[in-house]
């Protein structure tokens, strides 16, 4: 069997930072990584960016070297990607921060409202359902990030941990500032409109749990393959026939009837913000569908129907 | 905050079609014009402000009597952010959009609407700093799209910053800081509870944090500025660090 050498190279300043002899043809790019971070431990494999071009996109790790357009000397190059943390810990990190935060508004601990309010509990029931609402959202979140969820990609970098719980915890504290506030208005049309919301809140986050389980099952355990989502018989998926990402349908869904739940503006803002950006993930991933996929049904939308 | 732009406003686009070359015509011309009216206007308001000074010797109505053309001039900057966005300035949208951002606050939500800061020396300080500043910047933008930049011009828009830069951001924070009194006394600009949209708002609070947001900011925004004169007077080539 013929052995292949690989040399890696900087992508940047062009330096030879490792050179393997006697390489498995068979060998793939994740098993070259492991060989790479034994002559330097300091770039672990989840770091490693490797590519066939220095300015081109990274291979992937099942990616195998006998299959690749080298020579029987490869040459790659390598980019740091930066300190990574694990998708997992991100997610439950952000999730478990609204979580706690908007109960210690909610029980009115001191230093956050006038002394003579502290340890009180809301007049309000409003109040009361929209905490039991929030910690199940977040609930969800949380265990669906241990037990639903199937990710691609292991890591991302270490600096969007800070990013996304900035934002996550800073929102949930400001919302939950206000609505758990002495001071807190319940909404103008009374229980109509609660019971209306709640109906809305309750139905998206059961479409949206529906959906992550749909995706979930379009995947085998520890694999990271993407197929084409079709409507199943639970009713809450048969949306995938207009919208290619449901789940943030359902997800505007949940909190547009939070926000009408509670009538607190920071909330609608927190929508608005989520909806921003949840297009735009949405519009990327169809954008993707769409290429990787020759008969996509074409008559989805990304986000909303018809619309978005 | 004086503004810093990645490339002179150049809209030149090197084209292969003639369609294409068209509309950078149409977008070279729009710039030229632009620029030159935005000269102009900082111009004119130099002008005026240094006439009241020689006419009254005192700073005392002096914001009065530029107020309608720089709220018109400096509003205006606002289409720079659309220039950039539809791509015919090659710079960051965010970056355009922060800092005329920030001069839009300055002049509308700070200095325009507390009367009571007009007469203050900082807002004499911080209108003659933007003004040649933005004579020097518009004018470096136009002579570049005319492909004649007398050196001077670029000399003046990459190193009267350095000292600019500093002062003007002196005379903003002096001014905030003597509006504080007076938006505390008010409450102008603020919402409190109870209210049916279960929010406040304390301008107050805001105006503390604005200034504070500076010192974040006003470090980030000048040390790109210096990168940018060691490029443009300098040819150095610069290798930017990887994310």
């Amino acid at each position: 069997m013929k052995h292949y050498e690989v040399e890696i190279l900087d992508a940047r300043t062009k330096a030879k930072l490792c050179f393997l002899d006697k390489v498995e043809p068979n060998a793939t790019i994740g098993e070259i990584k492991s060989m790479f971070h034994k002559s330097h431990p300091q770039w672990y494999p989840a770091r490693q960016s490797i590519r066939l071009d220095s300015k081109g996109k990274s291979l992937k790790d099942e990616e195998v070297l006998q299959h690749l357009p080298v020579g029987t000397t490869a040459t790659f190059y390598f980019r740091d990607l930066g300190a990574q943390i694990s998708w997992v810990t991100v997610f439950l990190t952000e999730y478990a921060g609204p979580l706690l935060l908007y109960l210690l508004f909610y029980f009115r601990v001191p230093l956050v409202y006038a002394p003579k309010y502290d340890f009180t509990s809301s007049q309000h029931w409003v109040v009361h359902l929209a905490c039991v609402c929030h910690s199940f959202h977040y609930l969800k979140r949380l265990l669906e990030t241990l037990f639903v969820h199937r990710f691609s990609h292991g890591t991302m970098p270490l600096r969007n941990i800070f990013k996304n719980c900035t934002y996550y915890w800073g929102f949930a504290a400001w919302m939950a500032y206000y609505i758990n506030h002495p001071l807190y208005t319940p909404p103008v049309y009374g229980e109509q409109q609660i019971r209306l919301a709640l109906i809305l809140f309750l139905f998206c986050q059961m479409g949206n749990f529906s959906i992550h389980v749909a995706l979930r099952n379009l995947r085998p355990p520890g694999s990271k393959t993407r197929k084409i989502p079709y409507p199943t018989k639970n009713p809450f998926t048969w949306v995938f026939l207009l919208v290619s990402c449901p789940n943030y349908t359902y997800e505007l869904g949940s909190w547009l009837g939070f926000s009408l739940m509670t009538q607190c503006l920071p909330v609608a803002a927190f929508t608005g913000v989520g909806f921003i950006q949840m297009t735009v993930w949405a519009r990327g991933k169809h954008r993707g569908y769409r290429r990787e996929f020759r008969g996509y049904p074409p008559l989805r939308s990304p986000i909303l129907p018809f619309i978005l | 905050m004086v503004s810093s732009e990645e490339d002179g406003g150049a809209a030149e686009e090197k084209e292969t079609n003639n369609r294409r070359r068209n509309r950078g015509a149409v977008a070279t011309a729009w710039l030229t014009f632009y620029n030159i009216a935005m000269t102009a206007g900082w111009l004119v308001l130099a002008i005026t402000m240094m006439r009241f000074y020689l006419q009254k010797g005192t700073n005392r109505g002096l914001y009065r009597s530029i107020a309608r053309t720089l709220k018109f001039f400096q509003t205006a900057a606002l289409v720079e952010v659309g220039h950039c966005a539809i791509g015919i300035v090659r710079t960051s949208v965010i970056v355009t959009g922060v800092q005329v951002c920030s001069r839009i606050f300055m002049v509308w939500f700070v200095t325009n609407s507390i009367r009571q800061v007009q007469s203050e020396e900082s807002v004499v300080l911080f209108l003659v700093v933007w003004t040649v500043t933005e004579i020097s910047r518009y004018s470096y933008y136009t002579f570049n799209l005319l492909h004649h930049l007398p050196y001077f011009i670029k000399w003046a828009r990459y190193n009267f910053f350095i000292i600019l830069y500093p002062l003007g951001v002196v005379g903003e924070l002096m001014t905030i800081y003597a509006a504080l009194p007076v938006v505390r006394r008010t409450a102008m600009y603020s919402l409190r509870l109870p209210n049916k949209y279960n929010v406040s708002f304390d301008y107050y609070y805001f105006l503390i944090i604005a200034m504070l947001s500076y010192i974040p900011l006003f470090p980030q925004l000048y040390f790109h500025m210096l990168r940018q004169r060691r490029k443009v007077l300098h040819g150095e080539v610069i290798v930017e660090k990887d994310d």
